[in-house]
């Protein structure tokens, strides 16, 4: 597969460094990761998350037919409102993390990981019931906007190109829509923003008029850190079919306070609710020289406890931060193995950005 | 590409210098970091360590992976740079003069003939495209 966003030739024209994630010919940076990491937590930056999926649900049955395949509740949005859920199988284990926004009483819009796609699609073509029509729209991009500084980049770019949408009324985990523009106030990097979904032949002028902006174009490394040092699972490395979202760190993700609400997954996600569970995600903030990688084993007095999910060097911290899942709760110190020498780890609450 | 005419290269990316007093002093090429990304950590190796051809002897790490460094000939280590400690960056920035990563004292110094010239190497890395 060799997939091209709408904004490949902007990329190569940025001389980014090009790599195949899941198909797709996308930018792992355009220079220096960390040059860009700091821009976000700084200023702002652009990234093209076009490779992202968008799966349009409508009809009179939507909203309810939501309700029983997310393990977060719908009927508790506002119009345009979205929230984050996790999208689970029988036994609670997480299929895919997802944002579903409400745009109105049978209109919904999920946007889904570009690695889960098919599975996505055919999990709900496979639990679809009568009057709700799914729909995946293709053709479109989508370039998240993210920063302190993205409000005032976004509103001065639409300016610019005519587009007449008031970005800086738009609250947290809204979003807007008009003349095929449809935007977000979420993101990924645990900094203000915005994601931009516009036809896709706008794109690259909506990308070279933010850069023009001084917003500096970031690739997937950096949009990697910044989900990390924010605490945020990626979905195939933190989160996966085996686990449920209350062993990953995200049960706030399953809403149990409607009892009467019936998902799928809910019979053993109401039972680690309740009981509790033996598998734990922990964060944790190396004490010594080295970098936390995916896969290390995790140790506490000699005896392995789990393993790094998710592991890094942060921009932000200057040290290595890590996810990791464990088969008990870590307070305080622990070992985790890099190239079979235990190297000393502090567990932290999430954010890591909190520690700055 | 640019590397200085006096430095062999092995296929693994590691560059070599031999120094005036018959010491040699080891590095990774232009070509490496540029494909690494920004690095944040050196695990130098143990000096007064003997190593053979192409053993693993030293660790670099960007922010996205770690790759190992071998020895591109057999000796002794005999020093590390140990600026890298606080900048790791200097090897993005200076990949054949500040960014040095450590010092061998050969066991047979035309050991490093069997290296590549820049010539070869450039011809490698444009091979693998």
């Amino acid at each position: 597969m060799n997939l091209k966003t709408p904004l490949y030739q902007s990329h190569i024209d940025a001389k980014a460094k090009l790599v195949d994630f899941f198909g797709w010919q996308l930018p792992i940076h355009y220079g220096s990761q960390i040059e860009e990491h700091q821009s976000v937590r700084q200023a702002a930056g652009v990234f093209d998350v076009s490779h992202m999926t968008v799966i349009d649900i409508t009809g009179t049955d939507a909203q309810t037919w939501l309700r029983s395949m997310l393990t977060n509740d719908v009927a508790k949005l506002a119009h345009n409102q979205a929230l984050y859920s996790c999208l689970c199988n029988e036994d609670g284990g997480v299929l895919d993390d997802l944002i579903a926004y409400k745009l109105g009483d049978n209109n919904f819009r999920l946007v889904v990981n570009a690695a889960t796609r098919d599975k996505d699609i055919a999990w709900l073509n496979e639990h679809l019931r009568d009057n709700v029509t799914l729909n995946v729209p293709d053709a479109n991009a989508m370039l998240a906007v993210q920063g302190p500084q993205a409000q005032a980049k976004l509103a001065q770019a639409l300016s610019t190109m005519g587009i007449n949408i008031n970005v800086a009324e738009l609250k947290r985990f809204y979003a807007v829509e008009q003349s095929g523009w449809f935007i977000g106030r979420t993101g990924y990097t645990g900094e203000d923003g915005f994601e931009v979904i516009l036809p896709a032949e706008l794109a690259p002028l909506l990308f070279s008029t933010l850069t023009d902006l001084g917003v500096r174009a970031c690739g997937l490394g950096a949009r990697d850190t910044l989900r990390l040092e924010a605490g945020m699972c990626l979905y195939g490395q933190d989160l996966d079919e085996d686990h449920t979202p209350i062993q990953s760190g995200i049960a706030w993700a399953v809403d149990v306070s409607d009892p009467k609400r019936d998902f799928i997954g809910r019979d053993v996600l109401y039972e680690q609710k309740a009981n509790g569970t033996d598998v734990h995600q922990v964060a944790l903030v190396l004490q010594q020289r080295g970098i936390m990688r995916a896969g290390q084993t995790v140790e506490r007095s000699g005896s392995t406890i789990g393993k790094v999910t998710s592991g890094t060097f942060s921009p932000s911290l200057q040290k290595s931060i890590a996810l990791a899942r464990v088969n008990k709760p870590v307070v305080g110190a622990c070992d985790v193995l890099i190239r079979d020498k235990p190297c000393a780890a502090n567990a932290v609450e999430l954010p890591f950005t909190k520690l700055l | 590409m640019d590397i200085p005419g006096d430095l062999r290269l092995a296929s693994t990316h590691e560059w070599v210098r031999i120094n005036d007093d018959g010491t040699v002093t080891i590095g990774i090429t232009e070509h490496a970091q540029e494909q690494l990304g920004d690095l944040v950590f050196v695990e130098t190796p143990e000096v007064d360590m003997q190593c053979e051809p192409e053993q693993a002897v030293a660790v670099v790490e960007s922010v996205k992976a770690a790759s190992d460094l071998y020895a591109p000939i057999s000796g002794k280590i005999i020093d590390t740079n140990g600026a890298l400690a606080d900048s790791p960056e200097l090897i993005n920035d200076s990949p054949y003069e500040d960014g040095w990563i450590f010092k061998m004292q050969p066991d047979d110094v035309s050991e490093v003939e069997n290296l590549m010239d820049p010539d070869d190497y450039s011809n490698m890395v444009d091979s693998e495209g």
